[in-house]
């Protein structure tokens, strides 16, 4: 199974053996990982479930679709490497990944 | 539905009573089928919503995502699902109360509660049904420093009266209807008008982004590319807005500052109308979804009780229940008598069908 390991606006570290075949948002609230939010359960309809995905796995975990870069506008301090963890599925090829958390969930 | 207003005593400039056999708080699709559910039973309610239309989440937060659990839908979209149980109650006229949010619940006589709005009307009924989901939808207040110390005075949500800011220099932020729309409306009234986005796109319609980039290329407005971070002034006054842009921080001097960043759901006022809460949820029965006072009832997403699943199946469940006790309060003299839609002619003749022509039809 691949980890991933969230890290916190404070700098704190949380590794999970994550599921395939299902989002990062999934894994995290699965994992009581605190800073997501997830209001509206994974419908990309929020924007609360907003990470900064780590420089070395931007290119691995890949591009925003247009829907989700709408919802990046209801985000706060949105910036380059933002993603919705909801719209990315863990697959083997993400084993190691590091995102994390903003600030704030607004 | 109201009766006229009564002669009373209130005195003058009181506002006039609506009076009514239950009060549903919250349109979404459990405060809906509750309708159906009173109707059928000769229970009239009026529903109060903050949103300007029905639905509730489904309508605000996914319209157009599927919903794959509704018995008897293998699929259908949160709106199709919205207006399909605005059909369904069509015969019962119950009557709506969009845009305005339940300020005060007070239970003033035994048998009789008053609700206030925020619009300053009164609602005097038998029956309460808090159908609030998650509470109330209401403005994301982007998360800079110090923003509270604006709000009223320099930082609005929402504009009510567009006079209030003629000759002000205003900055609009946000990339969706709500921003272009007042933008443009405002472009006009305002001393200065500034749109601020975090992209060159925007969600809204390309007809008022077309207008807006036209009012930009002859010099009406300006637009920035950026987010907000920090707000400088003193005393509530607004003097310039701090923005991350592509190549570092930069200020937009204005005086007023409208963030339009969607909505959100709060709790809200729930929180201040002196009901028991649990964990921020309503706790109720499992037989009639009825809180700890007569006459209180929650249904759907703001209740709790041992079991309780988060589904619309399950509020269409509790609404079915809490009808049969709300008729006790409201017709306290009559016998309630258990019967079907599929057999029963009285309950056709409520719904406007009858047992020849029109039956398997439509609902």
């Amino acid at each position: 199974m691949p980890k991933i390991t969230f890290i916190s606006h404070e700098g704190e570290k949380r590794q999970v053996e994550a599921e395939n075949g299902i989002s990062v948002m999934e894994n995290a609230v699965k994992n009581n990982i605190p800073g997501i939010d997830a209001d509206c359960g994974g419908a990309c309809a929020c924007a609360t479930c907003h990470v900064y995905v780590d420089e070395a796995w931007r290119e691995k975990v890949g591009k925003r679709a247009e829907m989700e870069e709408d919802m990046l506008d209801f985000a706060f301090d949105v910036r380059e490497n933002s993603r919705l963890s909801c719209q990315i599925e863990v697959r083997d090829e993400l084993d190691g990944l590091i995102v994390r958390t903003p600030e704030k969930q607004f | 539905m109201s009766e006229p207003p009564k002669n009373n005593s209130n005195g003058a400039g009181a506002a006039d009573v609506i009076r009514t056999d239950a009060v549903i708080i919250g349109a979404g699709p459990v405060g809906l089928f509750a309708v159906f559910e009173l109707g059928l039973l000769d229970v009239r309610a009026h529903l109060i919503d903050i949103l300007d239309k029905p639905g509730g989440q489904c309508a605000e937060l996914y319209p157009e995502k599927p919903i794959y659990d509704i018995p008897g839908i293998p699929v259908i979209s949160g709106q199709a699902l919205t207006d399909r149980l605005m059909k369904q109650i069509a015969p019962f006229g119950a009557e709506f109360h969009y845009g305005e949010i339940v300020t005060a619940l007070e239970n003033i006589r035994d048998g009789l509660w008053r609700v206030e709005t925020s619009e300053g009307k009164i609602f005097e009924a038998p029956v309460v049904v808090i159908a609030a989901g998650g509470g109330s939808f209401q403005p994301k207040k982007p998360p800079i420093p110090r923003i509270e110390d604006y709000e009223g005075t320099s930082v609005f949500y929402a504009v009510r009266k567009m006079e209030a800011f003629r000759g002000r220099h205003v900055l609009v932020c946000g990339g969706g209807d709500s921003a272009l729309d007042w933008t443009l409306s405002l472009a006009p009234v305002a001393a200065s008008l500034s749109l601020m986005h975090r992209r060159d796109s925007f969600r809204a319609a390309p007809a008022s982004v077309g207008k807006m980039r036209a009012l930009v290329k002859a010099g009406a407005i300006k637009f920035y590319q950026g987010q907000p971070v920090a707000l400088h002034g003193g005393g509530g006054l607004l003097e310039s807005v701090e923005a991350k842009g592509s190549d570092g921080n930069f200020r937009v001097a204005c005086d007023i500052l409208l963030p339009f960043f969607g909505l959100t759901m709060k709790l809200g006022p729930v929180a201040d109308w002196g009901i028991n809460l649990r964990e921020n949820l309503i706790p109720v029965d499992t037989e009639k979804f009825e809180t700890d006072r007569a006459g209180l009832f929650a249904i759907g997403d703001i209740n709790t009780y041992p079991g309780k699943l988060k589904l619309i199946l399950s509020g269409f469940h509790e609404a079915a229940l809490m009808a049969q006790r709300a008729f006790r309060y409201v017709h306290p003299d009559k016998k309630l008598v258990f019967q079907y839609t599929t057999s029963s002619s009285s309950l056709q003749k409520k719904l406007g069908v009858s047992l020849k022509g029109t039956r398997g039809e439509g609902i």
